[in-house]
């Protein structure tokens, strides 16, 4: 109700103009869907609904979300929601793919919003993110940074999304390292659970650290924090993914490839609020700030200068396209 | 007080108690409420509304109750037989590939011949599933409970596999199949009744609701009216005296894990050929582990399972518009209640048992049967 005072008081002091984008604003009741994994799971999810909060405290419009239980409530609650005036809807992760192909085109008017899938529809934005580049980044800080010559990957579960972190940092490694560094790659496990497993993550972290591997990178989500305390146990390096990770295990988290999901939501709340709204693919990579490696008070003292200006010589080589990073998922393979 | 209670009449122990139980669980959910800050009154009244209020509710209710129907008979046919068998989460899953193969790969069958296959497929392949651990407690000895727990592990790690590396769709991230032709699929009710100029909204309730009270109906005269029923009941109260009555109880055992999977493959019918069309990763959900709490509940009888998978159908349904309704009571909030319920119908199904008991006896002198 207050939303509404307000955007009716403003329409009024400031004339027509404004008027037509105060119409358009009041029709903003943006929503968050979460997918199995959940809210507060520290990174992927979680970053979404830090996004969708910041519009909210910079807009004072509210958002509504909700945490689904199975897959059959997916065509559900996005029918709900929009049923409901919910828009623009924003779908966390590429499982609903499926139910917004069906769902989307029920509801021509309303605003839909998918990570990490595309769907082609006149009323769906499509966001995906090109974690090789920011891979590539984190690899190239792992190799130059290791001692050893010999750095870790561990994923959650083995699916092509992951597999796409892991050969971006393969690539980066490989570069920094005239090909000559190591990458040991494991894989957690081939289920949903393998996305909170932070034991066997810690383990398997373990296993690759006793081989030789002094930096650990984890794409894994909440694995990911039994990957980082086990490499801050055994006094090396573990590298964070998603959100930045770096404040986890100061002084031992060497950096985290940011995949900035909660800029990504608050552009699209932002866009549908102003007007400026589009349907369409936005890939967002090192270029456009979708994707970087993560810098700041906990590790600043770990990466050293020469270490941040290879990081930063390879990142504007991306952006420039002189550094081709292949894309695992273009194929499914990985040349190296 | 002290002499032996007189057994429960039959409709106390199949009705009564259990509603006792369920009553129970609610009332302690409620203070969890409570303690949340939400009127428990109100959240009870949204979730019954939620999942009984208008016909979409209704739809999602029974079509959840139709896979706990499934599951919930799986795990009480084992149950007769003295075997507890988790593994119908595993045995539903691997039921599941079993549909899409039929579903994909037998497109030349006409009509809804295909579906039939896809069913027929979906139970051999839960059947064979369920056929190791049986044939391990069998003639190994070793114990179902942990083989079919390991199973579980066993077939979602077989279907990460298939899904991920050989079943998915080229260039697609989900990995799930491609979806089946429409001749494979469970017709939905809001379809059919559209035939005949009825409304009804789009949920995925479907004929395999159908079929699981003809299944339930069919355990029914298996367990009760069969010889075969008769066996399984004596190896389950007693395998040694079975012997003697000439039973094998290692036949019996293998027959009853094979029957158990093959209803678990049900479940599959009802989610894969009814509503997803398409075979998912971990579409099971824990959906088999509620079949154990709703055969508890049920007390291992088909008409007690069918009003225990009823429950938990408007459980899930009636849960997620809570969710939705009340931010503050998220979707684990369901799962305390679910667990609420297994405890009091299951871990501590004679708790009331004999204070309801003795109450029965003062009042009736001559107590039936």
């Amino acid at each position: 109700m207050f939303r509404r005072n307000t955007m009716l008081r403003t329409a009024l002091l400031c004339g027509s103009l404004v008027a037509s984008a105060a119409a358009l604003a009041a029709d903003v009741k943006p929503a968050v869907i979460y997918d199995l994994g959940g809210k507060f799971d520290k990174s992927f999810n979680e970053g979404v609904f830090n996004g969708a909060t910041r519009f909210t405290k910079e807009t004072g419009v509210a958002f509504r979300d909700l945490e689904i239980q199975n897959e059959a409530q997916r065509e559900q609650v996005l029918r709900k929601f929009a049923k409901d005036g919910f828009s623009p809807i924003m779908t966390v992760g590429f499982a609903w793919e499926t139910a917004l192909k069906k769902v989307a085109p029920e509801f021509p008017n309303s605003k839909f919003g998918i990570i990490d899938d595309v769907v082609d529809l006149p009323n769906v934005q499509s966001i995906v993110f090109k974690e090789h580049e920011g891979s590539f980044v984190v690899g190239v800080i792992a190799a130059e940074t290791s001692k050893t010559g010999k750095v870790g990957f561990v994923g959650g579960m083995d699916i092509p999304l992951i597999s796409k972190f892991e050969c971006g940092y393969a690539q980066g490694v490989k570069y920094a390292s005239d090909g000559k560094g190591t990458v040991f790659a494991n894989m957690t496990g081939t289920t949903p659970a393998a996305w909170n497993d932070p034991v066997k993550g810690g383990e398997l972290a373990k296993s690759q650290i006793d081989r030789g591997a002094d930096i650990v990178y984890a794409a894994a989500g909440s694995t990911g924090q039994g990957v980082l305390k086990a490499a801050a146990d055994a006094g090396k390096l573990s590298i964070g993914v998603d959100s930045d990770q770096d404040y986890l295990f100061p002084g031992h988290v060497l950096t985290s490839m940011l995949k900035h999901v909660d800029v990504a939501t608050y552009q699209s709340f932002l866009d549908a609020k102003n007007g400026t709204w589009k349907a369409g693919v936005q890939a967002l990579g090192l270029k456009e700030g979708g994707v970087d490696y993560a810098l700041d008070q906990y590790n600043e003292k770990l990466i050293t200068p020469e270490v941040k200006a290879k990081a930063d010589a390879a990142k504007a080589d991306i952006i420039a396209g002189k550094i081709q990073v292949h894309d695992y998922m273009s194929d499914n393979k990985c040349p190296m | 007080m002290s002499a032996p209670l007189k057994p429960l009449p039959q409709w106390a122990d199949v009705a009564l108690i259990p509603l006792v139980n369920v009553a129970a669980a609610f009332l302690i959910s409620g203070l969890v409420v409570l303690a949340i800050g939400e009127n428990p009154l109100e959240a009870v009244q949204i979730l019954i509304t939620g999942a009984l209020g208008d016909l979409e509710g209704v739809g999602f209710t029974l079509y959840y109750a139709t896979s706990f129907i499934f599951t919930g008979l799986a795990v009480a046919l084992c149950f007769h037989a003295g075997l507890f068998n988790i593994g119908v989460e595993g045995q539903a899953y691997i039921a599941g590939l079993g549909a899409a193969l039929a579903a994909l790969h037998l497109g030349f069958l006409p009509g809804y011949g295909l579906a039939v296959a896809a069913i027929v497929a979906a139970a051999v392949f839960g059947a064979a599933f369920a056929a190791i651990p049986g044939y391990l407690q069998a003639y190994r000895d070793s114990h179902i409970v942990i083989t079919t727990i390991m199973f579980n592990y066993i077939a979602s790690a077989i279907m990460g596999y298939l899904l991920v590396n050989v079943m998915r769709v080229p260039g697609q991230m989900n990995a799930e199949t491609a979806q089946f032709p429409p001749n494979a699929w469970a017709p939905q009710f809001h379809v059919i009744l559209a035939h005949f100029g009825v409304q009804w909204p789009v949920t995925p309730f479907n004929l395999s609701f159908l079929l699981a009270l003809a299944a339930a109906w069919v355990v029914w005269l298996l367990i009760w009216r069969t010889r075969l029923g008769y066996e399984i009941r004596t190896v389950g109260a007693n395998p040694t005296a079975a012997v003697y009555g000439g039973i094998s109880p290692k036949r019996v055992v293998i027959v009853s894990t094979l029957l158990s999977g093959a209803l678990a493959g049900g479940m599959a019918v009802n989610v894969i050929l009814g509503e997803e069309h398409r075979l998912i990763l971990e579409y099971t959900a824990g959906f088999g582990f509620v079949g154990i709490a709703v055969a508890l509940m049920g007390r291992a009888h088909p008409v007690g399972i069918i009003l225990a998978a009823i429950l938990f159908g408007m459980l899930y349904q009636g849960g997620a518009e809570l969710a939705f309704d009340k931010p503050k009571i998220s979707r684990d909030m369901i799962v305390v209640i679910q667990g609420l319920v297994v405890l009091f119908a299951g871990a501590l199904e004679h708790m009331f048992r004999r204070p309801v008991a003795t109450l029965l006896a003062r009042r009736t002198t001559q107590p039936p049967i």
